[in-house]
């Protein structure tokens, strides 16, 4: 599965998602690609990926994408990504 | 032993006051300036930057990560860490006030996993982040990140 954590910038947020995001998928036991991505570059990587993380602001910007689109309100928030992924791999 | 975020920080203030986001942001950048981990531009930078994408930087409830993409105004990178003594509304729906701002400076996309896993690791920690909330001088919040970066 590929999944990609977006940020306006590709260094910051997306990273602290990324990292949260691969705790999460490992206690799942889920079998996941994580990449970190700036908008621009998201754009494109999210036409291939199942599943994009990020958060309210940017989900408006990225607009429409073929993959499912998570939006995550406290990025170090465990409990919310896992419940956010189970659902969303279902 | 974890990578000390002490060590990465460039600057550390506490207890300051900002009038609204961008003074908060400013307060963040002139900290990275003082450290020499970028010039006053990048300031500039990362304020655009919310202006261009919205207040998605403030990523936990209470913690804002200002930052903006690498660039000529990134000089060698860091952090710096701004606690306010008055919360800022930086517009986002969940998360406002902001309490924290975190300066990041990045040379490129890859020089600072290793910093950004023990930032992660401190911001994501509650027991942590309440001890560092109440450091009202930078060296209590130094010892707080060298006894993490100890224990983890």
């Amino acid at each position: 599965m590929k999944i990609v954590a977006v940020c306006g910038m590709g260094i910051g947020t997306s990273v602290l998602l990324k990292m949260t995001a691969e705790k999460v998928l490992a206690n799942l036991g889920i079998d996941a690609d994580v990449e970190s991505a700036d908008m621009g570059v998201a754009r494109g990587a999210a036409q291939t990926a199942e599943i994009v993380l990020t958060s309210e602001e940017l989900a408006e910007e990225l607009g429409d994408v073929p993959a499912q689109v998570i939006v995550i309100k406290n990025f170090f928030d465990l409990e919310e990504i896992t419940e956010k992924l189970t659902a969303a791999v279902e | 032993m974890a990578l000390n975020l002490a060590e990465a920080i460039s600057s550390i203030e506490t207890q300051a006051v900002a009038a609204d986001w961008r003074a908060a942001i400013r307060l963040a950048g002139a900290g990275l300036v003082a450290g020499g981990a970028a010039t006053d531009a990048y300031t500039a930078e990362m304020i655009a930057a919310v202006e261009q994408h919205g207040p998605y930087i403030v990523i936990a409830p209470g913690i804002a990560l200002a930052h903006s993409r690498p660039s000529p105004a990134v000089l060698t990178g860091g952090l710096s860490w701004v606690s306010l003594a008055t919360p800022v509304e930086f517009g986002n729906a969940a998360n406002d006030p902001v309490t924290l701002v975190i300066g990041l400076a990045a040379k490129d996309h890859d020089a600072h996993l290793k910093v950004m896993q023990a930032l992660a690791g401190v911001l994501s920690d509650s027991a942590a982040m309440k001890r560092l909330a109440v450091a009202a001088t930078a060296d209590e919040v130094r010892a707080v990140l060298g006894d993490l970066a100890a224990a983890a």
